[in-house]
């Protein structure tokens, strides 16, 4: 009788204020039937980790544009696993150059969004990731 | 290790899983809640209703925090709606709770009401059961904003407080609202707005025309800025003042027989549907008697009482061996 959700959260680690592209998606994520957990700017990955925990997300999605993506997402990653939530997927998107997606890969983040990426590209990875 | 075990030991992996399963698959968390209930009824659960916008969210983090201080653990339920359209909802009260992330005593879950349209979800009063058994002293559950029956909160909290502010026309509508008599206390947040005084006459004044006004509790009336924490103080201590009067009234007692009443018939109605629905899709013939409805052969009182005597019958045979 119970009626499943994909569920995700959608974070702003780091300085930057830059949150449009992250209410976009989170919109778009919405949507497409999920629930979606925004948590505001400036999150730590200590706050980001801990969220995704409690609300046992199936992914969380991390905006950065600040450029400190190289050791905030892993970080994230890292504290997932810490929690043993390490069956949340990661998702990272933001200005991020190409060279850095595949340290990104290589250090847990699933897949990465670039600017131009519409979103219906991240709903589809979201559902076909998550598969309910 | 089962999902209630990791629960009585405080874990917040299992806790938050067992709460997922009570959200998509409540028949399979049924194991882990019954090994859960006889370490319920020791928590305070506080309802925090009010329409949208009086700060019910800001008002939750400030009564944590303040809680915190005491060193009481704390869970919160934070229930936005659900889109009816797509499904999906936006659950944004984490926004105004930053500051509880990190914090080890704390447990907050976002939860969509799913449909349920009387401001909590079909899994809050279980999610709740997990919280209160997991050893948290306080369980802060904040409703979708409510507008005028949405009143769900009242079987599920100890006390309920009503938040309201100055000027969003609430002094009006709170005659119509029947709010008034599901309050426990009363808040007037944003008191620092302008005619905030004048609303709390207005509340004060609906309060004195209650007949039943002095026969239990007289609903106090605090005044708070939840952004500046100012009122916080008082409005804890109205909360637990209520509390006190709960259990030394032997209210509290009564409260939750009646919650418990209520739980036992939603959960027979749902077992009986459950295994109804169960029993017509190996035996039905559903089809078949909607065609007869149309073509006037059958009514659906006559129907419908002829599609349950043989579940009835099968159930009384299975119950006989």
């Amino acid at each position: 009788m119970g009626e499943q959700r994909i569920r995700v959260l959608i974070a702003k680690p780091g300085l930057d204020g830059h949150d449009r592209g992250a209410k976009v998606l989170a919109r778009a994520l919405r949507d497409a039937g999920m629930e979606v957990i925004y948590t505001g700017l400036r999150q730590t990955p200590e706050q980001i980790a801990a969220t995704a925990t409690q609300e046992d997300v199936h992914v969380v999605g991390l905006s950065c544009l600040s450029g400190a993506h190289l050791e905030l997402f892993p970080r994230v990653v890292e504290l997932l696993k810490e929690h043993g939530a390490d069956d949340i997927l990661v998702l990272g998107g933001g200005t991020i150059p190409a060279e850095d997606i595949s340290v990104l890969k290589e250090r847990g983040v699933a897949e990465v969004f670039t600017p131009g990426a519409s979103t219906q590209e991240v709903v589809e990875f979201v559902k076909r990731s998550v598969n309910l | 290790m089962s999902l209630a075990e990791g629960v009585r030991r405080g874990e917040v992996r299992a806790t938050a899983k067992l709460i997922t399963l009570i959200e998509n698959h409540p028949e399979s968390a049924v194991e882990d809640l019954r090994a859960l209930h006889p370490h319920t009824g020791n928590a305070h659960i506080v309802g925090i209703t009010g329409s949208p916008g009086i700060g019910k969210s800001t008002l939750t983090d400030a009564l944590a925090k303040r809680w915190r201080k005491d060193g009481a653990h704390i869970g919160i339920i934070a229930v936005d709606p659900n889109s009816p359209f797509s499904g999906g909802a936006l659950l944004g009260d984490r926004i105004r709770m930053q500051e509880l992330a990190t914090d080890p005593g704390v447990f907050i879950r976002s939860m969509g009401a799913r449909g349920r349209l009387g401001g909590l979800a079909r899994a809050t009063h279980n999610a709740i059961r997990v919280l209160d058994a997991g050893g948290k002293d306080v369980i802060l559950v904040e409703t979708v904003g409510v507008g005028q029956s949405e009143l769900d909160i009242v079987r599920t909290a100890d006390t309920v407080v009503v938040g309201l502010v100055p000027g969003m026309g609430d002094d009006i509508q709170t005659i119509k609202a029947g709010i008034l008599e599901v309050a426990d206390v009363f808040v007037i947040n944003k008191a620092d707005r302008p005619d905030a005084r004048r609303l709390m006459m207005e509340l004060q004044t609906m309060l004195d025309l209650d007949p039943e006004r002095h026969s239990h509790w007289e609903p106090p009336i605090e005044r708070t800025v939840a952004t500046t924490g100012e009122g916080i103080e008082m409005l804890m201590a109205a909360i637990r003042n209520h509390w006190e009067h709960l259990t030394y009234s032997g209210e509290l007692e009564q409260r939750r027989r009646e919650r418990y009443a209520a739980e036992l018939q939603s959960v027979v109605e749902d077992y009986w549907r459950m295994r109804f629905f169960e029993y017509w899709q190996r035996e039905g013939h559903w089809e078949q008697v909607v065609e007869q409805l149309l073509r006037k052969e059958t009514d659906p009182f006559s129907a419908a009482r002829k599609l349950v005597a043989p579940f009835l019958d099968s159930e009384s045979r299975r119950v006989n061996l």
